[in-house]
């Protein structure tokens, strides 16, 4: 069989060079993506700081309230992380039910930050800052409502990929590669939270 | 492999690098009611979101434990593209003292 008929079956064992780095296609393009979507948020954090550096009337409408909304928030998303190293864990060790609950954990806990940030959006509409009312309405609700799709994508995802995994179509590896995404979603919002909320804080 | 005895403590590893990420999230909450200028407020604020970002990435994200290689084609680059945005800065400040012409 020539290499051309062998590339037309779907490539031949053969001629299938090993991964250079030693890890299954599908996570090596996670890491891609996690990197693209790394840098488009530290392109609009960079367009945040602009703006915020930029513009002398900067407003800085959090209070003690969403202060505490956003640290419970913090606390909700890396605790989720965990979980969901959980998950990865007990579904490499086989323990399927165990990395099932975990799988659960991490959507709870995801769900409870979206309704936490849904909360801290309503707080600030009834202070009159909306997506229209200027730069920082504009700059805040981009950012983190960028942040709040991914962690809604990351619990569809999880349940997609919990259901799956109980019904045997998919492997821990498909857990190893979406928590790598939910621990992305983290990462993020450990830099959205200082320049976003923390250096806007109502004095 | 069946469930093993190795599953029962699956996040307790993970815990110490959990608590430092809470620690590290603390003091942010912390600093942010002291009196720091705002420059300085966020240089430290970004130093300390870079070091539990960077262990959220080695440990909770397995970076560490991967082949080097991945690191070295992921993460300078990534830093690469980082440190060139920074060059908006000056044009920021510029914008602060209305001169958007100013050389």
């Amino acid at each position: 069989m020539s290499e051309s008929e062998m590339a037309m079956l779907g490539h031949g064992g053969m001629l299938m060079e090993g991964s250079p780095y030693s890890i299954p296609s599908r996570k090596l393009t996670m890491w891609l993506f996690i990197i693209s979507d790394a840098v488009t948020f530290g392109a609009i954090l960079f367009a945040y700081g602009y703006l915020r550096v930029a513009t002398p009337d900067w407003q800085t409408p959090f209070n003690s309230a969403s202060i505490i909304n956003v640290a419970t928030m913090t606390f909700v998303l890396i605790t989720s992380s965990l979980t969901m190293l959980g998950a990865v864990d007990a579904s490499k060790d086989g323990d399927k039910p165990k990395a099932l609950r975990f799988l659960g954990c991490t959507m709870v806990l995801g769900l409870i930050f979206a309704g936490l940030h849904i909360r801290e959006w309503f707080g600030l509409f009834n202070q009159g800052i909306k997506l229209s009312s200027g730069l920082f309405g504009q700059a805040f609700f981009s950012i983190t409502g960028l942040h709040l799709l991914h962690v809604l994508i990351g619990v569809v995802a999880l349940a997609v990929v919990a259901r799956k995994y109980s019904s045997g179509s998919l492997t821990p590896g498909h857990v190893e590669t979406t928590g790598l995404y939910w621990h992305f979603v983290d990462l993020v919002w450990m830099f959205v939270v200082p320049l976003v909320y923390l250096t806007n804080i109502a004095r | 492999m069946s469930a093993s005895g190795k599953s029962g403590n699956v996040i307790a590893k993970y815990l110490p690098v959990y608590f430092v990420l809470l620690a590290i999230a603390a003091i942010e909450f912390f600093l942010a009611y002291q009196n720091f200028s705002k420059a300085g407020l966020v240089r430290i604020l970004l130093v300390l979101a870079i070091g539990s970002a960077a262990l959220g990435l080695m440990y909770f994200m397995h970076l560490a434990h991967e082949k080097r290689s991945l690191f070295l084609s992921l993460i300078p680059a990534t830093i690469f593209v980082l440190l060139m945005l920074n060059m908006i800065w000056s044009d920021s400040i510029r914008l602060l003292h209305m001169r958007p012409f100013a050389h």
